[in-house]
C-alpha cells in the first residue's frame, strides 16, 4: 500500500542500521522512551531494536490508551450496563480489559449485557437513532487523536436532538503524562529510569502538532523527535535523536512531516475547545493522580455526558495482585520482570490491560518476544 | 486502537468520504479535515480523516533515509 510499502523497505532498514551504527558513540548510552504504544508495536514488530548496537535502547512509555485507564473507570461501564441497561458502545479493545472482580465488558456482554463494539463514533451515533427508546452510551476512550470524532458526535447528537446519547469521557492528554514521568521521583531523584531523549508520537501529533513539546526540549533538557509508526520512521528518528545528543542540543524536530506540522490540525482542536475542558485531575495507571491531564464535557453540553446523566460515582479499585503494569508504564520494569507474564496471564487471558491492548508493552512481549529469544538461540549455538 | 492508515479518498458527499483501505471502501467521516478532493490521501483512524498525508513531505523523507545510509550529517 502507498505510503507503508516503502516505510518498511528491508533495504533501507539495514542502511539506516549501519547510519546509526557509525553515528552513535560507543562511548556512552542512548536511552530513547518512546511514549506511545503504537511504536513499542512497531519496534517489537519488526525487530528494530535488535537493529540497533547494543548501546541504544527503546524504553517503553505509558501511550497505551486501553493500559493507563484505571480499572474503577472500566467498573463504571460496566455498573453502567448492569444498573441502567442502557447499550454501551465501545471500541473493540476495551472488551477484553479485566475489571475489578475478574470480571471485564466482554463477561458482562456474554451474561445478556447490551455492549457493542463500534469501529467509529459515527457508528454509535447510528445506534442511537435507531433505538430511540434506549440510553445508548459512547465509552470515549483515547489520546488526542481519538477526542475530535467524540468532540464530533457529541455535536451532531446536539444538532439532531438525540436525546438518548451520551459519552462516557475518558480522554486524556499527551504532554501532561510525559511531565509527569519526568517529574516522577523515579527518574528525578532515583534515577531508576535514565531517559536521554523521547520519540514523539505520530497520530496525537497530527492533532495537537509539534508545538506543545517544545516545553519539554527547553525546560528538561531532553530532545524529542517526533516519530511515524513504520519502521524506518521509527529508525530514522533515533538516528536524529543521536545526533541531537552527540551534539549536546535538546530540541523539537519533526520526523513525520508527511503529516504533522507545527500548528497541527487547527479545526480538529476548535472542535474539542469546544465541547470539551481540562479536568483539574485525573487518575492513570501507574502514573497516579495527574493535573490537567483529562479532558471533561463542558456545561453546556452536560446533557450528552454520561457522568452527569446518570450520576457516575468515583470508583476506587485495586489493581490485579502481582500485576506490574503500573511500573511497566512508567518504563521502571519490563513484562518479563512480571511473575505472572506467560503463565498466568497472556493474550487469552489477561491479568492486565498491558497484556489486552496490541499496544500493551506486555502483548507486545509476548506477540513478537518468542521469536527473538528462537533467533538469539539459533545465533548462540 | 490507535492504528490509523493512509488511505486515498475515493468519493465525497458532504462531511462522508469514501476511502480505499488496501481494496476495501469504507466510508468515513471528513469533519476534521478542511479542502480536501478524490485523489488525496488522508490518515484514517476511527472512522475519520485526521490530515492530509502530503506527497511531497513522504518523497523528502524517504530521500533522508537513503541519505543517512551513505553516512549523510557525519
Ligand atoms: S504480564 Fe500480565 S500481569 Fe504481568 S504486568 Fe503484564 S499485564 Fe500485568
Amino acid at each position: 500500500m502507498k505510503y507503508i510499502d516503502e516505510f518498511r523497505s528491508r533495504e533501507l532498514a539495514r542502511k539506516l542500521a549501519e547510519g546509526i551504527a557509525r553515528e552513535a558513540d560507543t562511548g556512552r548510552e542512548y536511552r530513547l522512551m518512546e511514549f506511545c504504544g503504537g511504536h513499542t508495536h512497531a519496534i517489537f514488530r519488526y525487530g528494530v531494536q535488535e537493529l540497533m548496537p547494543d548501546n541504544v535502547t527503546f524504553v517503553h512509555g505509558p501511550g497505551c490508551p486501553v493500559c493507563v485507564l484505571p480499572i474503577g473507570r472500566i467498573d463504571n461501564a460496566i455498573g453502567l450496563v448492569e444498573a441502567h441497561d442502557v447499550i454501551l458502545c465501545t471500541y473493540g479493545d476495551m472488551l477484553r480489559v479485566p475489571a475489578s472482580g475478574r470480571n471485564s465488558l466482554l463477561k458482562v456482554k456474554a451474561a445478556g449485557g447490551d455492549v457493542r463494539m463500534v469501529w467509529s463514533t459515527q457508528d454509535a451515533l447510528k445506534i442511537a437513532r435507531e433505538n430511540p427508546d434506549r440510553q445508548v452510551i459512547f465509552f470515549a476512550i483515547g489520546f488526542e487523536t481519538t477526542t475530535p470524532p467524540t468532540a464530533v458526535a457529541i455535536k451532531q447528537a446536539k444538532a439532531e436532538r438525540l436525546e438518548n446519547f451520551s459519552v462516557f469521557c475518558n480522554h486524556v492528554l499527551t504532554p501532561a503524562a510525559m511531565q509527569n514521568i519526568l517529574d516522577s521521583p523515579d527518574v528525578r531523584d532515583l534515577e531508576k529510569v535514565a531517559i536521554d531523549a523521547f520519540l514523539g508520537p505520530s497520530h496525537v501529533s497530527t492533532i495537537i502538532g509539534t508545538r506543545p513539546y517544545e516545553f519539554f526540549a527547553e525546560e528538561y533538557h531532553k530532545p524529542v523527535v517526533i516519530a511515524g509508526f513504520e519502521p524506518l520512521d521509527v529508525m530514522q528518528s533515533a538516528l536524529m535523536l543521536i545526533r541531537q545528543i552527540n551534539q549536546g542540543r535538546a530540541e523539537v524536530e519533526n520526523e513525520y512531516t508527511r503529516v504533522v506540522t507545527r500548528e497541527g490540525n487547527v479545526k480538529a482542536q476548535a472542535l474539542v475547545a469546544e465541547v470539551l475542558e481540562l479536568r483539574r485531575s485525573f487518575e492513570w495507571r501507574g502514573l497516579g493522580e495527574v493535573p490537567y491531564s483529562a479532558l471533561k464535557i463542558k456545561s453546556p453540553w452536560a446533557e450528552f455526558d454520561a457522568e452527569t446523566r446518570f450520576a457516575l460515582p468515583r470508583v476506587e479499585a485495586a489493581d490485579v495482585r502481582g500485576c506490574e503494569c503500573p511500573r511497566i508504564l512508567r518504563g521502571v520494569k519490563k513484562p518479563t520482570d512480571c511473575k505472572l507474564f506467560g503463565t498466568v496471564c497472556t493474550p487469552e487471558n489477561p491479568m492486565g490491560s498491558c497484556m489486552v491492548s496490541s499496544e500493551g508493552a506486555c502483548a507486545a512481549y509476548w506477540s513478537y518476544g518468542r521469536f527473538h529469544q528462537a533467533r538469539t538461540r539459533e545465533s548462540a549455538a | 486502537m490507535c492504528l490509523a492508515l493512509p488511505a486515498e479518498i475515493i468519493a465525497i458527499e458532504g462531511d462522508m468520504g469514501k476511502v480505499n483501505l488496501g481494496g476495501v471502501h469504507k466510508e468515513i467521516s471528513l469533519a476534521l479535515v478542511e479542502d480536501v478532493k478524490v485523489g488525496d490521501f488522508v490518515l484514517v483512524h476511527v472512522g475519520y480523516a485526521l490530515n492530509r498525508v502530503s506527497p511531497e513531505e513522504a518523497e523528502r523523507t524517504l530521500a533522508l533515509f537513503a541519505e543517512a545510509g551513505l553516512g549523510g550529517a557525519a
